[in-house]
């Protein structure tokens, strides 16, 4: 149960112009799982191992439950790290590899045996404890780097990249586990990833950092339906941005008003929608019905994207493949942007 | 086609094994056979007759064999556990960090495999008259290290070149202290290179004659030093027996830590590596 803090947290590696990460400020509610987002070099694994004390801080601070835990060793913190390459020691048995933290602790070994076998249940290996971590599959081997972590019941739970090494198949499995196991100990969870879809489907929380700031800290939803700025929009996939002036509820775009929902941004800025909320073909008397022209189609299996020119601007949308059979480059449609939909940029 | 090149391959195994006969076992046989011969003289292909004295001679207390050898032993085991303890931390150095100067430094340890040890020596011999080294046991160890210290830096700059410290940063977040984590996590690691590079070590040390002289001063008479008077002064036979003697400890060990000897434990990368 900690609260974890993080405070104009800076990172500028000896003989580095540019800070690695700038200034980052992060409330982790207690029991959240929290998703530090970002590409790769963003300063996201940094900022993990300076929570763990693997790394100093060039300045900044992070408290747990509002003490500065800087000082404190990497083993004294109760942060756990697991690793993206998992890191089980070779030379020693699964069963082993899981009990080494409690062994660091010095508990009785019968003890840690008991609690191993726990562990190997909890998560779905209980006949692997004497086979060598060689020997395992990398869904295997992840388990195992997650039940090493969680025997200790760190306050603090760090993981890299968890999901990334993993088939498709397995990732759903490993995302489920890792969710209920942290619900269920209640540890506060913070892990990074580069791909926005580990993020949506694990996290409670997404930080978005790019280029050492902090652009972003919200829910999943949020990035989708009410980006801050257009480099946030476009990491989660949006294409559409429009420059334009708002007044009221009336966006003035280059081809002509757009209705918008109460409550935007004001002044001129940038309108943005996501590709898979232009509707095709709808009731030609709804608000912000308008004539496209389809510029290129590109057909994905599962759904098809269509390249539109709506007067001077370039309009990308997702739709069902079966909606647009039939329809090729140089054809009119009718599509409508829903105005609560879309959203003005606020940055 | 596979026949043929399997047939190349296993003539090519006997041509290997037999050329290692030759260098490495033949040249004993008449070391063995001389010490337990009571003269063996041209043309006879073997001693006409047949004697323990030699053996009797150099297992006595008289002849100080015996002590010798345990005095070569500890010397060794010594010189090398001063070796481990510099090349590990020295080869983590170089192996894992890049830094200023680093091909330098990397010179200045090799050195000593291509300079001369005499032309070394000469000037350590009289730092340890002035600091009172000389003629001393600690003196002869430390002065063994000179040679010995490339073959320990060399390989444990091979292993830590392939070794991932990640895992001790992993150790120390489940909980180990630094020392904990040196112990379960580090050694295990580097363990295959500790024995190479103590194995050479020990063999390189052991088999010092000109260090151990010039700085013993005739005091500290190692089983090299005696075996060499025995050698110039005729006696053939006393001189198998030690020789045999000699032999010993070297063969002992690598049959030891042969199979890490195999070259699959990366123990034996060397500079190459980093």
């Amino acid at each position: 149960m900690t609260h974890v803090s993080i405070k104009e947290l800076t990172k500028v590696y000896p003989g580095a112009s540019e800070p690695s990460l700038d200034r980052l400020s992060l409330e982790i509610p207690t029991g959240e799982l929290t998703a530090l987002l970002g590409p790769s070099g963003c300063g996201k694994t940094t900022t993990m191992k300076m929570i763990a004390g693997l790394l100093d801080p060039t300045s900044g601070d992070v408290t747990f439950d509002g003490r500065s835990i800087l000082k404190d060793k990497p083993e004294n913190r109760g942060v756990v790290m697991v690793f993206q390459n998992y890191l089980l020691f070779p030379y020693m048995s699964v069963a082993d590899n899981i009990g080494f933290g409690l062994k660091m602790r010095k508990m009785d070994p019968a003890e840690i045996k008991r609690r191993v076998g726990e562990m190997l249940e909890l998560v779905k290996l209980p006949d692997l404890g004497k086979r060598k971590p060689s020997a395992l599959s990398g869904g295997q081997q992840q388990r195992v780097a997650l039940a090493r972590a969680l025997i200790v019941q760190p306050n603090v739970l760090l993981l890299d990249e968890p999901l990334s090494n993993l088939d498709a198949h397995l990732r759903f499995e490993m995302r489920d586990l890792i969710r209920s196991l942290q619900q269920e100990m209640g540890i506060t969870t913070i892990f990074v990833t580069h791909d926005q879809e580990e993020a949506v489907v694990l996290a409670d929380r997404v930080a978005l950092i790019l280029d050492g700031c902090m652009k972003q800290y919200d829910n999943a939803e949020a990035f989708y339906k009410r980006p801050v700025d257009e480099a946030t929009a476009r990491f989660f996939g949006g294409q559409n941005f429009m420059s334009g002036t708002t007044r009221g509820t009336v966006f003035e775009a280059s081809f002509g008003q757009l209705q918008l929902v109460e409550g935007l941004n004001q002044g001129s800025g940038v309108l943005t929608f996501r590709p898979e909320n232009v509707l095709l073909n709808g009731d030609p008397s709804a608000p912000n019905t308008l004539e496209a022209n389809i510029a290129d189609k590109i057909y994905l299996g599962t759904q098809t994207r269509l390249k539109l020119r709506i007067g001077q601007e370039n309009v990308d949308i997702i739709t069902n493949p079966s909606d647009v059979e039939g329809l090729s480059p140089g054809d009119l449609i009718r599509v409508t942007l829903p105005p609560q939909t879309l959203w003005m940029l606020t940055s | 086609m596979s026949t043929r090149k399997s047939l190349i391959t296993s003539n090519l195994r006997v041509l290997t094994g037999l050329v290692l006969i030759t260098w490495l076992i033949l040249p004993l046989i008449p070391l063995a056979i001389w010490s337990f011969a009571r003269g063996w003289f041209f043309p006879d292909l073997l001693p006409k007759t047949w004697s323990l004295n030699a053996w009797n001679y150099a297992l006595s207390d008289t002849a100080g064999v015996l002590d010798s050898l345990w005095l070569t032993i500890g010397i060794s085991l010594a010189a090398t556990v001063l070796s481990i303890l510099v090349g590990v931390p020295a080869g983590r150095a170089l192996g894992m960090y890049k830094f200023k100067g680093k091909e330098i430094v990397e010179l200045m340890i090799l050195a000593p495999t291509i300079v001369p040890g005499i032309a070394v020596v000469l000037g350590i011999h009289s730092v340890f008259i002035f600091v009172g080294l000389n003629n001393t046991v600690p003196g002869v160890i430390l002065v063994h290290l000179v040679p010995t210290l490339p073959y320990m830096v060399l390989v444990m700059s091979g292993i830590f070149a392939n070794y991932d410290a990640s895992f001790e940063a992993q150790a120390r977040s489940l909980g180990a202290s630094a020392l904990k984590t040196f112990w379960y996590v580090t050694l295990p690691a580097i363990m295959p290179g500790i024995i190479v590079g103590g194995l050479f070590a020990f063999l390189v040390s052991w088999s010092q004659y000109i260090l151990t002289l010039l700085i013993g001063g005739g005091r500290v008479v190692t089983l090299p030093l005696l075996l060499f008077n025995f050698a110039t002064s005729g006696r053939n036979d006393i001189t198998g027996a030690i020789g045999m003697i000699y032999i010993l400890p070297g063969i002992i060990i690598l049959l030891l830590t042969a199979r890490h000897l195999s070259g699959r434990s990366g123990a034996v990368g060397g500079f190459g590596q980093i």
